[in-house]
């Protein structure tokens, strides 16, 4: 179990403040939703936490060890990330990109292991058949879960994925979906995850952030996040919330006028 | 029951992945040996032709004998001193302009990059023209051209270089600089034969086409060393590259260092080319076929990718060189004005034949 601190965290583009001072602490065995409308910070937290953006102020620390001071190699040990949008130039077969997640663990040669990671985790995941399949010709759904292996054969205690629904009809959204709580349960790691539907996030999350303006609006079990009050606020649409086994599900009804509050 | 059987599906399934892969990269070192055998071909082809004919048998006796005793025959000395070193440096500048271009690939991640894509070769040039028209430079004697040239296109490597420190070192920042480099250069060049003499003129333009002909054992050495520190240490380098290719946050988040990665494999690549083309002047398309037609065969692992592109490179220039000196015999074209036509029509047939959006 990985115990992950972001304390008072600023990043910048340029002059603009994308994050305000984000504070936030994940320990349990947990799935972090994080909702916000465009523009709220999402992606920008997700990429400080893995180091691919350096914050200017503020400390993230891993069981507690300041991530600045620790390897890349390190980090990619403990955390797994799975961007929004992948775009290869260059054709690469699904096995091979499975096992650039092994990166972290090997040398210039693979080993028996890093073959034996790969195939357990193309098994887990039902996509044994696209092994040797170019991953330029896959589609969205089977793309996110070839990105989804290659972080898990990392062997991460912390998966981090940046809207993996996005762009993927019904169906592929329920499996993709799926596949992380599964794999969370069966791994005994967390995930975090920015996403934009509220209704994915109120079923899939144990936990979710609503962020607004680069701060943390609210932070909570989901009943206690997606409010109607909350969802004016952040996102500026009034919606109806009702409840299903205790999880909130919410049907949004029109976009509340300026002078009425909202994200403007 | 059932799940046992469940088991001995997923099993089986695992062993077919296993052997595909296994026949997968079979491929790859089935089609580097077979580069090496076409190396060994087209050099023994090479060394028959010329004004003095010797037969390929021969050739290969000649240079089996050689190897225990210094040669004495004409027939000797023409293999040894006059045909060897030209064919070497064929087989060592193939390989490395080949690596230099599949690195260069990787690094800016744009399949177009080559060799010359940081401005390099405009930089050697005006080198060239600077020690061919003003006499100027940083060495005297017969080796101020050479000097020069490899001065210069480390020179433009160094601007890019402190570019990405400020910068980033992020592939549109590298292939911005190198473009303007590139019209500096050449602007400067141009200046300089503007006003130079129309002989020397001449020579600054005959040494930009890119030649074999001044080929001799004291320049192969240089280049052997430079191709022996820098092409190992690319290849170490195939798995970053390899990640750099899924994205730079892809490989942040593998724990590759993406900016010393971009940075030491594009100071090799120039190292790489910059000691070659002070030699031989611009020999183009090597850097960029060569890497296209192996990922076509092969696929993109660098791994593979680099060594395969090297050795294929290599046969692709001395084939090249060899219609240099036979086609309009007795005299010789330049080898790097053949690459050209020879590169033309392949690329445009690769673009026909091509897949996805690359390959």
């Amino acid at each position: 179990m990985v115990q992950l601190k972001v304390k008072d965290v600023t990043f910048s583009y340029a002059r603009v403040p994308v994050l305000k001072d984000v504070r936030l602490e994940v320990a349990t065995k947990e799935i972090l939703g994080v909702l916000g409308p465009n523009g709220a910070g999402k992606s920008t937290l997700l990429k400080c936490i893995d180091r691919i953006l350096s914050p200017q102020k503020g400390c993230i620390s891993l069981d507690g060890l300041d991530i600045t001071k620790m390897s890349r190699i390190e980090l990619a040990k403990k955390i797994g990330y799975i961007p929004q949008s992948i775009s290869h130039v260059f054709s690469a077969t699904v096995f091979d990109t499975v096992l650039m997640g092994r990166r972290p663990h090997l040398g210039w040669r693979t080993s028996e292991k890093d073959t034996e990671a790969v195939l357990e985790t193309l098994q887990m995941l039902h996509i044994e058949d696209l092994a040797m399949r170019d991953v330029n010709e896959l589609s969205g759904g089977q793309m996110q879960k070839v990105f989804i292996a290659r972080a898990l054969t990392q062997e991460p205690d912390l998966l981090l994925l940046d809207e993996p629904t996005s762009n993927l009809d019904i169906r592929h959204q329920l499996e993709v979906m799926h596949t992380i709580k599964s794999i969370v349960r069966k791994k005994g790691i967390s995930a975090i995850m920015a996403i934009h539907d509220l209704n994915l996030a109120a079923r899939y999350a144990d936990r979710i952030i609503m962020m607004h303006n680069g701060t943390i609006f609210s932070d909570g079990d989901p009943a206690y996040v997606l409010t109607r009050e909350n969802i004016k606020r952040v996102y500026g649409v009034d919606a109806e919330v009702n409840y299903n086994d205790g999880r909130p599900y919410i049907v949004p009804l029109k976009p509340v006028k300026h002078d009425e509050g909202g994200s403007g | 029951m059932a799940r046992s059987e469940a088991i001995q599906g997923n099993g089986t399934k695992s062993e077919e992945i296993r052997a595909q892969y296994k026949k997968f990269i079979g491929r790859k070192i089935l089609f580097i040996f077979s580069s090496i055998i076409l190396i060994v071909i087209t050099a023994g082809i090479s060394a028959t032709l010329g004004s003095y004919s010797i037969s390929v048998v021969e050739v290969y006796s000649i240079l089996w004998h050689g190897l225990f005793q210094n040669p004495e025959t004409t027939k000797e000395i023409v293999v040894w001193d006059l045909r060897l070193p030209r064919i070497l440096l064929g087989i060592l500048a193939g390989i490395g302009l080949a690596i230099a271009g599949t690195a260069m690939q990787g690094v800016v991640r744009n399949p177009l990059a080559s060799p010359y894509t940081l401005g390099i070769a405009s930089a050697a040039g005006f080198g060239a023209a600077v020690a061919i028209l003003l006499g100027a430079g940083f060495v005297t004697g017969q080796y101020l051209i050479i000097a020069n040239a490899f001065i210069f296109a480390l020179l433009s490597s160094f601007i890019i270089y402190g570019l990405s420190r400020r910068k980033g070192a992020t592939p549109e920042t590298m292939i911005l600089a190198g473009i303007a480099l590139m019209y500096l250069f050449s602007a400067m060049t141009g200046i300089l034969q503007y006003f130079g003499e129309a002989e020397a003129v001449k020579e600054v333009v005959f040494w930009m086409f890119g030649s074999l002909g001044r080929a001799t054992w004291d320049k192969l050495f240089f280049v052997f060393v430079i191709l022996a520190i820098c092409v190992p240490i690319l290849m170490s380098k195939s798995w970053d590259l390899n990640t750099l290719g899924a994205g730079d946050e892809s490989a942040k988040s593998l724990g590759v260092n993406v900016e010393q990665t971009r940075v030491v494999c594009f100071t090799l690549a120039s190292l790489v080319t910059a000691g070659i083309i002070c030699f031989t002047g611009t020999i183009g398309f090597i850097g960029l076929v060569a890497p296209h037609m192996c990922r076509m065969v092969i696929g993109g692992d660098n791994r593979y990718l680099i060594p395969a592109s090297g050795l294929f490179g290599a046969a692709l220039l001395l084939g090249a060189d060899t219609v240099a000196r036979t086609i309009i015999a007795p005299t010789i074209l330049p080898v790097g004005l053949i690459t050209a036509f020879m590169g033309v029509p392949l690329f445009l047939y690769l673009i026909l034949r091509r897949r996805g959006e690359y390959w």
